[in-house]
């Protein structure tokens, strides 16, 4: 009867209470969506790289180091010696290791010469391993293996032939045009830079720099596939590489040994601290997003207190007649706020309600333009408290009309 | 003896606007209760009902002085023994005639009150048809037949009615009348009836007019 009384209370102004609750729905909406998108995106973040122990490279800024050779953003200040990385891979600690090599591009896609052994050993996310959708890792010298969006993007199918360029202008006139490479396979999508990657073999892109000097084609005949394959193709140089060890307690040991390397100055990472670094870094954005949606929120609350204290204005001859029939002034006050806490729940159910409509059909455009991947988890814990702080506040804010109504409840008299 | 009063003195400012050093009123009685204006009539009622305390004396309903009793027991008490009918407004506007006639057992802790709603209604002539139509919509004199049966729902031994024909027509108000002494004198609940139409008061087995029992004066 109480509910019931209170809904029927809230039909009776149906017009105010709607848009009071549209008002909290939508607040509520956008206030778990940023902390949806929030975790998503951390957790995408999070998920670039695992299960790697390392990230070695020439003596640089940790997070400088992370941003080039695991999410291909900027360049590295300086190679490291093909010496040096087997010097490193040699430790016996060192289980596998993964050489990558940087600098060249296609139509503004990063081009990373490596080995076979990334395919097997790259981790990401939850430790989930590269899956081709089709063809197979490159085993040719002129074998491009495709990350998923650069596949659908250009629209490239297994067997097309493709030139990459050197440097990384999607517009470069410097084309290693002379070899062209082939489509022997295509990734599934990871949601990671891997994505937005043509792998090929270290060899090939030494092979592709034959002929070259200083980023600049010599003039003379391109060298042809045959006298290319009878060359010694070990790089001399690689950008980076990464490390996975037999034993994780020999991480901090060896990443000091690297630190210290005689042969050259090294700087070695541990992807996960330095992935958490970056991430605090982007801490104020965050926060900044989620001031702003608590702050709609207390908007729309306050709306809420607003339209309940306009309500009790019209509701004295209601209050006296409740009096009448021995309602205490408490029940007034729990009445006001059994509707605030009406209007709040129905409206935050609305707001989840349509959150997990908007998830599901914008799932494959966030993917596809922001490789945001959602996980079907609608409600993370942290957001979970923030239902209940949504409850909460819309009943401490009840108490303003509240109070008002069981103040004028106790000076109420018959008549 | 349904109500007793002794010694009640009560003020509003500075004047003592009653001061009633005895008044009762028998069980099944049906006092018609007049005075001027601003006499202290609706005072008297709410100290009856509870709603308000006296400064000082006793007022004694159905034996309990509800005097003594705590605010929320008060509220209690009134909900068990007390029916109000009021001049205008009555129900709560939404509700319809037999939820608001529910809520009211509700707070006297009464369930399954709807059959009695029910009943109650019936006696009082409003169409079966009409029982869930929300208040806001029933003519006055439909809403003043409900306020009685809300006010009886509970067998109450007092009804106070303050000026409730107030705002009927002479043919509204006779019925309106019998109608609240039947029911009244069926549930032999005593009854104070103020009001200033003198009119109607030979239909009342007592008249008191207030000045004769209060012995305050000039404050009007």
């Amino acid at each position: 009867m109480f509910f019931r009384l209170a809904l029927s209370s809230l039909w009776n102004r149906r017009g105010s209470a709607v848009l009071t609750f549209l008002a909290i729905a939508v607040s509520v909406f956008v206030l778990l969506g940023v902390e949806q998108i929030r975790h998503q995106a951390r957790s995408s973040f999070g998920n670039t790289v695992s299960g790697i122990d390392l990230v070695v490279g020439a003596r640089t800024g940790d997070i400088n180091l992370l941003l080039y050779s695991v999410f291909r953003l900027g360049n590295a200040t300086n190679n490291l010696a093909w010496q040096s990385y087997r010097d490193i891979a040699a430790d016996p600690n060192v289980a596998w290791t993964i050489p990558i090599s940087l600098g060249d591009s296609h139509q503004g896609y990063r081009v990373m010469g490596t080995t076979t052994d990334y395919f097997t050993h790259f981790r990401f996310g939850q430790g989930r391993s590269l899956a081709l959708a089709m063809g197979s890792p490159f085993s040719d010298l002129f074998d491009v293996v495709l990350g998923s969006e650069v596949a659908r993007t250009l629209g490239y199918r297994l067997g097309d032939e493709l030139t990459l360029a050197h440097g990384l202008g999607s517009t470069s006139f410097s084309r290693h045009d002379a070899n062209p490479f082939r489509v022997a396979g295509i990734l599934e999508p990871t949601g990671t830079p891997v994505d937005q990657t043509l792998h090929v073999s270290l060899e090939g892109i030494e092979a592709i720099h034959i002929g070259w000097q200083g980023g600049v084609k010599l003039p003379g005949l391109p060298a042809t596939v045959e006298n290319i394959k009878e060359q010694d193709l070990t790089p001399e140089s690689i950008t980076a590489f990464m490390v996975g060890l037999k034993s994780r307690l020999a991480t901090f040991r060896l990443q000091r040994q690297i630190n210290t390397y005689p042969g050259e100055p090294l700087t070695a990472i541990l992807p996960g601290v330095t992935l958490t670094q970056l991430w605090q870094m982007m801490a104020v954005m965050e926060n900044t997003l989620r001031l702003i949606s608590a702050l709609v929120l207390l908007a729309s609350l306050l709306g809420l207190a607003a339209m309940l204290l306009a309500s009790i204005r019209e509701r004295q001859r209601e209050i006296a007649v409740m009096r009448a029939i021995g309602a205490s002034p408490w029940f007034l006050l729990a009445l006001v706020e059994a509707e605030a806490l009406l209007i709040t729940v129905g409206a935050t159910l609305a707001a989840v309600a349509l959150l997990a409509l908007a998830t599901s059909a914008s799932r494959d455009a966030l993917a596809e333009r922001f490789s945001l991947f959602f996980d079907s988890s609608l409600i993370t814990p942290d957001s979970l408290v923030y239902l209940l702080a949504i409850v909460a506040g819309a009943l401490a804010i009840g108490l303003i009309p509240g109070i008002t109504a069981y103040r004028r409840a106790l000076q109420q008299q018959l008549g | 003896m349904v109500v007793s009063v002794q010694n009640l003195r009560f003020h509003y400012d500075k004047a003592p606007i009653l001061d009633i050093p005895r008044w009762t009123v028998e069980t099944g009685e049906r006092i018609f209760l007049h005075g001027p204006s601003g006499a202290g009539k609706s005072t008297l009622l709410n100290l009856l009902a509870g709603i308000l305390l006296p400064d000082s004396g006793t007022i004694e309903v159905q034996g309990k002085a509800i005097n003594t009793l705590g605010a929320r027991q008060r509220d209690k008490w009134r909900a068990r023994h007390i029916g109000v009918v009021f001049q205008q407004f009555n129900l709560i506007p939404y509700l319809g005639a037999v939820d608001n006639i529910r809520l009211a057992a509700g707070f006297a802790g009464a369930t399954g009150a709807s059959g009695r709603a029910r009943e109650l209604l019936l006696a009082l002539g409003l169409a079966e048809e009409q029982h869930h139509q929300s208040a806001s919509r029933l003519s006055i004199g439909q809403q003043q037949r409900v306020a009685i049966a809300r006010a009886l729902v509970n067998r109450p031994a007092l009804l106070i009615a303050d000026e409730p024909t107030s705002a009927l027509d002479r043919e509204n108000r006779d019925a309106f009348l019998s109608l609240l002494l039947n029911q009244a004198g069926e549930c032999r609940t005593a009854l104070v009836f103020v009001s200033h139409d003198l009119a109607l008061a030979d239909r009342f087995s007592r008249t008191e007019a207030l000045a004769d029992i209060n012995r305050a004066e000039g404050c009007h």
